[in-house]
């Protein structure tokens, strides 16, 4: 469950969302709508106006950190702070690799010689970690071929069963088709909802 | 004192011949460093001998005010020097305020206690101690917190991808600025680190030599170059870490928030 009202940064709001559990939307909307820009201040890494809140509690009464493990955002670009793979993980030996066609040794895998297929899956898994209750994947199939677009969908779609919430960013009409309960465009700032028939 | 050798004007103007050589050379071999070497030259004679006047008058007149003064035109000019050799800086008068208050609290509590505890002079603000000792652990104390801070900004800047990362998987602002808060505190420390190292071996620091030229027995000049590197290195570590963290801390927000809008880039 997320819910946001009168939420404004920069050029984007107020808007005004609400999403059930085990709900996901996609927004789509040209390069530099603020597609990314509204997802960030969702995750409270810009500043911004507005109340948000899940299952778990209000954003402003509790720390931003607690905030984005429940919140989590994965952004179109990945960032890597140490060199191996295993050291970005909380507990490496417990991560389900092979949902997403990785195998174990992965772990050990140099972060510079990854492919931005790689990264982009290892960074999901990684995201996925927390356990969040609510996702925001901005263009998250974009670097995957068809067939690891298939496992992550299918992945996504386990922690929509669970319960978990999806803000899906995305260019891809047959994903918004195939993952989305309901569809927005954002433009000049608003989200306007696109009526499927 | 006795064996102290008074320097003519003569002399001096002698040991120039070297660099007015290298002059000869440089047009010669057309290097294009001989309008440098001049002007260079020039700056440091005119700045040395109103420096020395200045200090003469100093210690003739024996004024507390006046040595307060001077002390804080110079760490007046030691902060607008932090700031003008960071490439990054934060906005505003903070930019300012961090590296200057950071180097002059910790350089001022340094140099207090080595003036009325350690060293003693009578006055213990006497112009001719208080100076040279403020300005000596004030140099060292400026090198290293515009060079941490300047690490500090380029790091935050350039991984901003990577801070966010951790950002965004629920570390703190200071988990995820770890590994650069500490690249800039080494960076900032380690003139200071590798002078203590290759001191004695590798060089005779300025004012030992300086000391030994004028007669002061060996053991002695030793005794006092001692305890300036104590105090120049304490200084200096103190200064870097008070920049750094308060820079890390002007840079993000009590959100947790990495905010690089409070950095701008100096246009050369």
């Amino acid at each position: 469950m997320l819910e946001i009202n009168a939420l404004t940064r920069l050029h984007i709001g107020p808007v005004n969302l609400s999403l059930a559990d085990g709900e996901v939307i996609a927004i789509t909307g040209p390069s530099g709508s603020g597609k990314s820009v509204l997802l960030r201040a969702i995750a409270d890494l810009d500043p911004n106006e507005g109340s948000l809140r899940t299952q778990s509690g209000a954003r402003a009464d509790m720390p931003a950190p607690d905030w984005r493990r429940k919140v989590a955002y994965l952004p179109a670009e990945s960032g890597w702070w140490a060199d191996g793979v295993g050291e970005h993980f909380k507990q490496p030996e417990a991560v389900d690799f092979a949902s997403l066609d990785l195998p174990p040794e992965a772990m050990g895998w140099e972060v510079t010689r990854l492919s931005s297929g790689e990264r982009q899956r290892l960074a999901f898994l990684r995201l996925l970690e927390h356990q969040p209750e609510v996702l925001l994947l901005d263009e998250p199939t974009a670097p995957l071929d068809t067939r690891n677009t298939a496992l992550f969908e299918a992945r996504l779609k386990r922690c929509i069963e669970m319960g978990a919430s999806v803000i899906l960013v995305t260019h891809d009409p047959d994903q918004t088709r195939r993952m989305a309960n309901r569809h927005f465009v954002l433009e000049d700032g608003q989200l306007l909802e696109v009526a499927h028939g | 004192m006795a064996e102290y050798i008074q320097l003519s004007y003569f002399d001096i103007a002698l040991a120039s011949v070297f660099l007015l050589l290298n002059g000869v050379l440089s047009i010669w071999l057309r290097l294009g460093v001989a309008r440098n070497l001049a002007f260079a030259a020039t700056r440091m004679v005119v700045q040395l001998l109103l420096v020395g006047l200045l200090l003469k008058s100093l210690f003739a007149i024996q004024s507390p005010w006046l040595t307060l003064l001077v002390a804080l035109f110079m760490a007046g000019f030691a902060t607008r020097e932090i700031w003008a050799r960071q490439e990054r800086r934060v906005k505003g008068w903070r930019g300012l305020a961090i590296g200057g208050t950071a180097m002059g609290a910790s350089v001022g509590v340094v140099a207090l206690v080595a003036l009325t505890v350690l060293v003693q002079p009578e006055p213990w603000w006497a112009p001719r101690y208080a100076l040279p000792l403020l300005g000596m652990i004030m140099g060292n104390a400026m090198t290293g917190v515009s060079l941490s801070l300047d690490t500090l900004h380029t790091a935050l800047k350039r991984e901003q991808r990577a801070i966010e990362a951790q950002l965004l998987l629920g570390a703190d602002k200071w988990q995820a600025m770890r590994p650069f808060i500490r690249q800039a505190m080494r960076a900032g420390m380690m003139p200071s680190i590798n002078a203590m190292a290759a001191i004695g071996v590798v060089s005779l620091p300025g004012m030992m030599t300086g000391q030994i030229l004028s007669g002061v027995d060996p053991n002695e000049a030793v005794k006092y170059q001692l305890l300036v590197m104590f105090l120049i290195t304490g200084a200096t570590g103190l200064a870097v870490i008070f920049a750094t963290l308060g820079s890390a801390r002007a840079l993000t927000d009590d959100r947790d928030r990495l905010r690089l809008d409070h950095l701008y880039t100096s246009k050369t």
